[in-house]
């Protein structure tokens, strides 16, 4: 997305970034971000939440009027629960599920696998 | 982890398809500079677009990822997100809402803060490839939001 919004710059029209990943945005380089430390999937407010719906439109009214220089981020306050399992949960990775993931890796290598082999693949010819 | 710790997705994401058996890691796009363009006029006089990473129905998968236009006085009820990778454990898309403020954008329109919505709001797919979404999906995005005089694009992956 911040590739898109690179383009979009380079044609002389202002972006906002708005997302979670603050890592992958900020590496990439957006020319303005907002960032709101939620799980990946409502960067624009909890689900059925008016009140986080408007504090981050407020927000980005805000970035898209007072950014003078790219590459900057703003946070806005909203926490999304006391409990932050949640940042440890997301693709975790531990000793009790590394045997099913590399199973799981391996079932999906060997259906690629075997779609590669002559007669399998629809494009082939 | 903390509460103001932020997650560090690139790391987690590394590790968890090392352990799926992936031997190459991902590379992220990376850049040195960033290209900025300020607003030309009043935020109450622009016309703004989202684009988004959802797509308008199940057709649009991984494998027949291509750009889609949704219409934003029309939007549906629900997109298509179950090929994203947001945090399925943690929460749910089911209120487009929560990704894809267009309620908030007409009420801001109302209020005299916005100028008005694009004729289009655009799905662009996530790939793998950098080089699909440089040589053909921005640009076409690009090409869609000249002709529409768009001023102002939010961009929101899930």
């Amino acid at each position: 997305m911040s590739l898109a919004a690179r383009a979009l710059e380079e044609a002389g029209i202002a972006t906002l970034v708005i997302g979670s990943a603050l890592d992958i945005v900020e590496y990439c380089g957006a020319p303005r971000f907002l960032f709101t430390d939620f799980p990946l999937g409502n960067p624009c407010g909890r689900p059925y939440d008016d009140d986080s719906r408007r504090i981050i439109m407020d927000a980005a009214l805000t970035v898209l009027t007072e950014a003078t220089e790219p590459a900057q981020t703003v946070k806005t306050p909203l926490v999304w629960s006391a409990d932050e399992h949640w940042k440890d949960a997301f693709l975790r990775v531990g000793p009790d599920n590394i045997d099913a993931l590399r199973a799981a890796g391996d079932q999906r290598r060997a259906e690629q696998a075997a779609l590669k082999q002559p007669g399998q693949a629809s494009s082939a010819g | 982890m903390s509460a103001s710790t932020t997650v560090g997705y690139m790391e987690r994401t590394r590790e968890y398809y090392a352990a799926y058996g992936y031997e190459v890691p991902y590379k992220w796009a990376h850049f040195d500079s960033v290209p900025f363009s300020p607003l030309k006029k009043p935020l109450s006089e622009c016309r703004v677009t989202v684009v988004t990473t959802a797509m308008p129905d199940p057709s649009y998968t991984k494998k027949s990822r291509r750009l889609a236009n949704l219409d934003p006085l029309a939007l549906p009820t629900s997109l298509y997100t179950d090929e994203l990778s947001w945090d399925h454990e943690a929460t749910h898309t089911d209120d487009v809402q929560s990704f894809l403020p267009s309620e908030q954008l007409e009420r801001r329109i109302e209020q005299g803060q916005l100028g008005s919505l694009s004729r289009q709001f655009h799905c662009i797919p996530t790939t793998y490839s950098h080089r699909q979404t440089i040589e053909r999906d921005a640009p076409a995005i690009v090409a869609a939001c000249i002709e529409d005089a768009v001023d102002v694009a939010l961009l929101i992956p899930l």
